[in-house]
Formats: C-alpha cells, sequence, structure tokens
C-alpha cells in the first residue's frame, strides 16, 4: 500500500518546515522505518522516517523549499503501484510553497520601484480590476471567496498578495482582514511601495529566525517586563569552584561558574516559590518543580536547553547534565522537549565581556535571569577600599505574576547564596 | 495478541463507536493507522453510538409513522384518497424503527471490516499514559498501547434532582424509543429539539401532551420567529405547550403522576401518566480513567479540547458529545475527522463551529445554521433580513404544506450570509445549500444569482436571497 511522507508537526510551535536534504532518490528501495529525509524546524533539524516500505515512488517537494506542516512530501509504494489519486491530492492542496535559502541572497535591491518579479503588482491602494475577471496568481486562477473578493475589491487589495488560508489554499475573509490590519498584503511577500529607502540585501529568515521573532515579540508586546538589577561579590564562589576543581583533579569532572549559578538559582526559587511562575491568562502555574532553561548562543540564532529539576540535583550531576544538553543544543540535536517548558531561564553572556544586560523573557515563564562577567573592581569594605570580583546580573519579571518586592527578595536570596556559597555543596 | 484477536498495541485507539468514534476510526484506518475501536455496549449493535440506536435515526423513524399517520388523518382525503378503518399501532412503529437501527449499525460493523478497523467490545479506560485497560464482554481483561487515543465517549440524558429516571414512569429520549403502549396524558419537560419531537410523535399517536419550558419561547436555540411558527401549529393539533415554565415537584402515585409547576399564572398541578425530562445531556467521564492520564475537564464538566480536539493530555483527543456542546452526530463526526487525520500528519482544518447546522424533525421541522436575527444584531452587524413564506412556494402547496418559512440573516456591507432559519416542510434537507454557501462565504447576491430548478422547496432559498437584496419577485 502506498504510504504518504509528510511535513509532520516535529513540536508544537512548528508551523512550516524547510527540506534540507533527501537522503533517497525517486525509485531508491525504502524500507519502513528507513530516514528518507531531513527537515529544518523552527528549532532543530531532524530526520523523517517512511512510514511503509517500497520504492521512493516520488518526491514532491524539493530541497530547500520550505512548506506548512502537513504538506505531502513524497509517496512511497510499490515499484508498479497506481499513486495518482494521492498525487491529485496533493496538487489540490499544493499552494504557497516558497522556495528560498535560508541565508543571505545576492544581488541587491534597488531603493524604489523595481522589485525583480513583483514590479508589475498594483499598489493595493489604487482601485483593482473587476473582481469578475480575477487577476493572475502565479499565472493561474486565484482561489478566492465571493465575501473575499467584494472585501478586497472595496478595500483596493489585491488578491494576488494575498495569501490564502482556506482549504487548499482559498483567499477567505480573514485573509483580507488580516492583509488589512497588518497592511502587508501577504506573509513575507514584498507587495507594498516602501518609499525611499537606501539599497539592502534581502536575507531570508531560517526558520529558527521566524520562532524567535514570534516568540519575542510574544514576550515584549503583551508581556510588561520589569527590571532588577543587583551586584554580587563572586570571591567565595570563585574560591569554592577552585577547591572542588582541586578536589575533582583526578575524576576529569570540572564545575563552573554556571553551574554554581544554575544550583544557587534553583535553592533561591524552592525559598521563593512565588518566583517560581508562569502568567496564564485567567490564572498563575506556581511550578512545584524547579526547570531552569540555558540560554545556549548558536549558529544562527540561540535555543534554550531545559535542565530538569535542578533543585533535586547536585553540582556534580548538574554539571555533566547541562554540559551535555548545551553541546547537544549547539548541534540542533535537541529533542522538542528538551528545550521547552522552562519554569526560570538563566542567559549569561559573561564570556562576551558584557557588563550587565537586560534580557527578554521567554513565555510562558515569567522570568529571566540576565548574567554579565565577573570583573576585578574596587570595593568599599568596612571602610576601606578593597579589590574584589563583581558580578552583576538583572533579572527581568512578568509584572502580571510578579512584583517588585517579590523580585527583590528573591534577589537578595540569590546574593546572599552567592556570598556564601558553601551550603550549596550540601 | 490475545485470544480475542486483539493486539497489544495500536497506532490508535478509539473509545466509543458513535458517530463521533467510528467515523474517526475509519477515517484513520483509511490513512494507513493501525486502528481499534472499544464499545462498551454488550451487542454488536452498539456500534453507532446513541445516533443510530438511541437517537437520530430511530426518533426520525417514529417521526416518519407520526407524519403518516396526521397525513392519513388530516389530509389524504383532501388529497383524494380517503381511509377508512386504519388503525395506529406504537409497537409496530417502535419495531419498524428497530430494525432501521440494526441494519445501520451491522452496516458499520461492515465498514469496519473493510477498512481494518478492530472493534473490541468491553468497557474501556485510560490507564495511565497512552494505554487503555479493557473490561472484555467477552470476559478477561486487555491492556492495550497506544500511540495515540481518541475518547468518544458520548453523552447521556441528564434530569433535575426530584425527577430521576425510573425508567418505567419517569423516562429519558432512550425508553421514550421502545415505548410499545401509550399512556393517555403525557408531560415533556424540556422544549428543546427532544421534546418536541417526542411531543410531535405521541401527539400523533392519539396522547395528551403537554410540554413544559422554562424558557419564553419553545426551540430555545432557534429564531425566535421560527420557533413562533412551531408554537402555533403544534397549538393548533392540540399540544399544550407551557412556556417561562418551571417545574417544582413529583408526586408518584399508583395511578398517575403529579408534576406541580410554576407559570405566568401561578403554580399548578399537571396530572400525567408518562413523565419524559428531555432537559439536556451530561458527558459520559466517569471511571474512564481521565485522571490517570492528565485529561483535563473544562468548567462546564466536559473534556478540555483545542482545535484539533487534543485534549490537555499528550496523544490523547476528544471528539463528540463529550468534547462539549453542541451536541450533534455531525459536530461529533467532523470532529472525528479533524482528529484522525491531525493524528496521521495530513493537512486538515479545525471544524468550523459557526457553521454547524441544527435540525429538529419534528412538523413543521425547523432547520438552521449560522447566528440568529437577534444575536447578529447583538454582535454589531448591520442587520438585512429576507424572508420567504412556503404559502408562496408553489412545490409546498403541491405538498400541502403551506406552513413555514426561509429567513437569511445578512450582514447589510458585502452581504454576507450570517444565519440562515427554516421552518417548514422538508426544510432539513434544504439546510444544506446554506451550510456549504456558508463554508465558501458566498454572499445573498450568489445565492440569489444561482439558478434554481422549478418546482422546488429550495426556490425558497433563492426568494429569500432576493428579499434580502429588496427585490423579490413571488411576494
Amino acid at each position: 500500500m502506498a504510504t504518504r511522507i509528510v511535513m509532520s508537526k516535529l513540536s508544537p510551535t512548528m508551523e512550516e518546515g524547510r527540506i534540507l536534504q533527501w537522503l533517497k532518490k525517486e525509485g531508491d528501495p525504502v524500507e519502513s522505518g528507513e530516514v528518507v529525509l531531513e527537515v529544518e524546524t523552527d528549532k532543530a533539524n531532524m530526520e523523517v522516517e517512511a512510514m511503509g516500505s517500497g520504492v521512493l515512488k516520488r518526491i514532491l517537494v524539493p530541497e530547500d523549499a520550505t512548506v506548512p506542516t502537513g504538506t505531502l512530501l513524497g509517496v512511497v509504494a510499490a515499484e508498479d503501484e497506481d499513486i495518482s489519486a494521492i498525487l491529485a491530492e496533493a496538487e489540490a492542496v499544493a499552494t504557497g510553497i516558497s522556495v528560498g535559502r535560508a541565508d543571505a541572497k545576492p544581488g541587491t535591491v534597488p531603493p524604489s520601484g523595481a522589485i525583480p518579479g513583483v514590479a508589475a503588482a498594483p499598489h493595493p491602494a489604487t482601485p483593482l480590476e473587476p473582481a469578475a475577471v480575477p487577476p493572475p496568481h502565479d499565472g493561474g486562477r486565484i482561489k478566492a471567496s465571493p465575501l473575499a473578493r467584494r472585501m478586497a475589491e472595496e478595500r483596493g487589495i489585491a488578491l494576488r498578495l494575498v495569501r490564502g488560508t482556506g482549504p487548499a489554499g482559498r483567499i477567505i475573509k480573514r485573509d483580507i482582514e488580516a492583509a488589512a490590519t497588518t497592511g502587508t498584503p501577504a506573509f513575507g511577500e514584498v507587495g507594498t511601495e516602501l518609499g525611499p529607502e537606501p539599497p539592502y540585501e534581502r536575507v531570508e529568515l531560517s526558520q529558527l529566525r521566524k520562532a524567535i521573532a514570534r516568540n519575542l515579540v510574544q514576550s515584549l508586546g503583551p508581556v510588561p517586563h520589569f527590571f532588577l538589577t543587583a551586584e554580587i561579590d563572586m570571591g567565595r564562589v570563585l574560591e569554592l569552584r577552585a577547591e572542588l576543581n582541586k578536589s575533582l583533579q583526578d575524576t576529569g569532572l570540572k564545575i563552573g561558574v554556571n553551574e554554581i549559578l544554575l544550583k544557587t538559582a534553583a535553592q533561591a526559587l524552592l525559598e521563593h516559590p512565588d518566583m517560581n511562575v508562569a502568567f496564564a491568562g485567567d490564572h498563575i502555574r506556581r511550578f512545584t518543580r524547579v526547570d531552569i532553561g540555558i540560554a545556549v548562543a548558536i549558529d544562527d540564532g540561540l535555543i534554550t536547553p531545559v535542565l530538569r529539576d535542578v533543585a533535586a540535583k547536585g553540582l556534580r550531576q548538574i554539571s555533566v547534565e547541562s554540559r551535555e544538553l548545551i553541546a547537544r543544543a549547539r548541534e540542533k540535536k535537541l529533542a522538542p522537549e528538551e528545550y521547552q517548558g522552562a519554569t526560570f531561564t538563566i542567559s549569561n553572556l559573561g564570556m562576551y565581556d558584557i557588563d550587565e544586560f537586560t534580557a527578554v523573557i521567554n513565555p510562558p515563564a515569567a522570568t529571566i535571569l540576565a548574567v554579565g562577567a565577573t570583573q576585578e573592581k574596587p570595593v568599599v569594605v568596612n571602610g576601606t577600599i578593597e579589590i574584589r570580583s563583581r558580578m552583576r546580573v538583572t533579572l527581568s519579571c512578568d509584572h502580571r505574576a510578579v512584583d517588585g518586592a517579590m523580585g527583590a527578595e528573591f534577589l537578595a536570596t540569590l546574593k546572599r547564596m552567592l556570598e556564601n556559597p558553601l551550603r550549596l555543596v550540601l | 495478541m490475545n485470544a480475542e484477536g486483539i493486539k497489544d498495541s495500536y497506532d490508535l485507539v478509539v473509545l466509543g463507536a458513535g458517530p463521533g468514534g467510528y467515523v474517526a476510526a475509519i477515517r484513520a484506518a483509511q490513512l494507513g493507522l493501525d486502528v481499534a475501536c472499544v464499545e462498551s455496549e454488550s451487542r454488536e449493535g452498539g456500534l453507532g453510538g446513541v445516533c443510530l440506536n438511541w437517537g437520530c435515526i430511530p426518533a426520525k423513524a417514529l417521526l416518519e409513522s407520526a407524519s403518516l399517520a396526521r397525513r392519513i388523518k388530516d389530509e389524504a382525503a383532501d388529497f383524494g384518497v380517503r381511509v377508512r378503518g386504519y388503525e395506529l399501532d406504537i409497537a409496530a412503529a417502535v419495531s419498524r424503527s428497530r430494525q432501521i437501527s440494526d441494519r445501520l449499525t451491522k452496516g458499520i460493523k461492515y465498514l469496519f471490516d473493510k477498512n481494518g478497523v478492530m472493534p473490541i467490545f468491553g468497557r474501556g479506560r485510560l490507564a495511565g499514559g497512552i494505554q487503555v485497560e479493557v473490561d472484555l464482554k467477552a470476559g478477561g481483561k486487555a491492556v492495550i498501547s497506544a500511540k495515540n487515543i481518541i475518547i468518544a465517549t458520548g453523552s447521556r440524558p441528564k434530569t433535575f434532582p426530584g425527577f430521576e429516571f425510573d425508567r418505567e414512569r419517569v423516562i429519558s429520549s432512550r425508553e421514550a424509543l421502545e415505548l410499545t403502549k401509550l399512556p393517555e396524558r403525557i408531560v415533556i419537560v424540556g422544549a428543546g429539539s427532544t421534546g418536541m419531537e417526542f411531543a410531535d410523535v405521541f401527539n400523533a399517536f392519539g396522547a395528551k401532551v403537554t410540554v413544559v419550558e422554562m424558557l419564553p419561547h419553545i426551540l430555545p436555540n432557534e429564531d425566535e420567529e421560527i420557533a413562533g411558527v412551531v408554537s402555533r401549529s403544534f397549538k393548533k393539533r392540540g399540544v399544550t405547550v407551557k412556556k417561562d415554565t418551571a417545574v417544582e415537584t413529583l408526586e408518584k402515585l399508583k395511578t398517575q403522576l403529579n408534576v406541580t409547576v410554576q407559570g405566568p399564572s401561578g403554580a399548578e398541578t399537571l396530572e400525567c401518566d408518562l413523565l419524559l425530562m428531555a432537559v439536556g445531556r451530561k458527558p459520559n467521564v466517569e471511571d474512564i480513567g481521565l485522571e490517570s492520564a492528565g485529561v483535563e475537564l473544562d468548567d462546564h464538566g466536559w473534556i478540555r479540547v483545542d482545535k484539533y480536539n487534543r485534549t490537555t493530555a499528550d496523544g490523547i483527543y476528544a471528539v463528540g458529545d463529550v468534547a462539549g456542546p453542541p451536541m450533534l452526530a455531525h459536530k461529533g463526526s467532523h470532529e472525528g475527522f479533524v482528529a484522525a487525520e491531525h493524528i496521521a500528519g495530513i493537512a486538515t482544518h479545525p471544524v468550523a463551529r459557526d457553521n454547524i447546522p441544527s435540525c429538529t424533525y419534528c412538523h413543521p421541522e425547523v432547520a438552521s445554521v449560522g447566528r440568529t436575527e437577534r444575536q447578529a444584531r447583538e454582535d454589531g452587524h448591520d442587520v438585512k433580513v429576507g424572508k420567504f413564506p412556503l404559502s408562496a412556494n408553489g412545490r409546498a402547496l403541491t405538498a400541502g404544506a403551506p406552513d413555514g418559512m426561509i429567513k437569511i440573516v445578512a450582514d447589510a456591507k458585502y452581504g454576507e450570509v450570517l444565519g440562515v432559519h427554516m421552518v417548514g416542510h422538508n426544510v432539513t434537507e434544504l439546510i444544506a445549500e446554506a451550510g456549504l454557501g456558508r463554508a465558501l462565504e458566498t454572499t445573498i447576491e450568489e445565492l440569489a444569482s444561482t439558478v434554481h430548478a422549478h418546482p422546488t422547496l429550495a426556490e425558497s432559498v433563492m426568494e429569500a436571497a432576493l428579499a434580502a437584496l429588496g427585490r423579490p419577485i413571488h411576494i
């Protein structure tokens, strides 16, 4: 029996994916469960397996193309099997496939006027041809509902620039409403006149970049942030680290400041459970476990692997597990459940010699801790100036769930713990 | 694999073989999944759920009997057909309805076989994670693991405290479908579609029927004007309808039931021999292991689902009545499609919840889709209404059914069809045009300019659209 290879939803946030590579050619024999292609999702590169055996009868979506989840990518069937029904079905659905590389495209777009491929697009504000004569849409007829046509006509929106979200890409009422409110006729399309503008290079968004944009707009938009900064004396943490590492010399294990921060934050959250929360519309979720996300920079963005139940783990285990997670994050090999659902996040830019910074909350969590570099600086201690190792941290809080005093108390606890770190090793 | 041929694991296990569950099972099997469907009704005929066995289908069979009876009694002579010495036999009508149910449930068994869906008869429940445990009817227990589960356990009639079902004199729709004898006086509580349909049947078979409705109009979900037409028709036929009236107490005597009600004219006692409670349904969510699997309920007690019918537990879906109103077979079936397709990973569109038609098969029939005139105005629309009475439709007159109308509620600006409401002969067959039109986002212009065959009842839809545009021809 013929089986379909489909762009599956590989993570809860995934809406589309890019074909990285077909590992089989048309006509190649395929076993059920065998990997046939690689796909780039919004968070990771994933392998897609065949659900049945036979030959790879047809490849429907080429490498580098980006398609919505649910799109038929290929068909596996017996060599002599008739798959025309499946292909007809796919054809009916196939619209809106965009082919483009995720890196910078050479070629400069002129300041105004002729943008290749869309130069002929009418200005949305000018009246259009009567709706009875549909304008060409990639050379074919535009599928649009009568209501959508009437609305577009009256509002002066060019149907060919609107991306349809109805069955089989049909343009329906909500698409016109969306086009009218966003002012951009279609997702990612250049259709509106941008006016005089310096020359630029168009850089396509990678799936990851799109996901970051979506999530962070979601954050800074509806999430009212406030920020609390504290400077912490790290002298004793550094001493503790040195001693721990000396004693661990024969094991090959190393404890870093990051791991001590993870452990301390988890301990502090246990003392302040109201900080281990998420704002969930009509209620606040107070998490009963501390799962800390660790912001990791990767090639074209960032990802936040989550270390689970940190409070229950010792420094040794935290070190082993977090290093392993971070290594796999850099290789883009995390499973969705490994980078989702942090109850607290730490973003450390100390290695870039940043004094201090503010971080944007990654919803649904309510907090994120931005950690700067530990620096030697003069500090007044008991009336005399001493050189101390100091680190500045800034806590971003979602004000819907957390108030200033709560955040300040948490930060005070964190500071006290880091300045008296011996208890952590217990 | 055990003795019954039940395997240890499936791609998908569906709990319940009603119109939500069996459709989901068949669709998933068509998409290449290995599917089992668990049904708790003891007999093989349990396939098809309430719809086929204790709801839509047998009820419609009885309503056809009622319609025929009424036509013979009131209309046949006018049509030139004089019938003498006919008798009404509710037991025969019920027996006919059971045969139709049996035939359809066998059809589902055939479809399961054809598509390779494994039916499992027994009481299934979630057993933590994505696992189902079944107390098999044949004896013993099966534990089945699955990649996905669809809960489609349906709903059952509910009643008021003090009016508990005794299944003999205080009954639900289920018992009403198996009455072999009709008592003289029947009180029906609830004038929704179930209450009005049974009022129609009992009235046609000669019982004295009183319907009690708490709200100010019958068929409370329908457009008021439409409900008014039904109300007048029932009154003409001798059905007493008490609106704005609440039932208070029930006294069960040996010889009769006394139902005290409180209405606009004060308290009174209704004497009857049979009390049918048609006051709604509640979801079957008890003892199916929802807690163990982390499936949450919403504030009203239905299983909480998203637009693809996913529950709060990974890999577990819920469709049909158990996932919330409207409790209609076709809504459940469509949710079954969506869940199955979502599980199989193919492109699917969530059920358009604002475009689910609703039909009541009493006489005259009622059908509607979309917003009522009142709702559309409350939504803030500048509303245009087009109405066409069936008394001006040729086909309705030839059928001897001039009572009724088609009413289209449109947005004035673009002519968007916000709602279509119908009452009259066979209108349940006409509502599909309105549903399709709305799904395709047609405006009243297209409804008016589409050539409709003559003479048909469907011409009234075109005429109502013309009326909304201010240019009707036949009124």
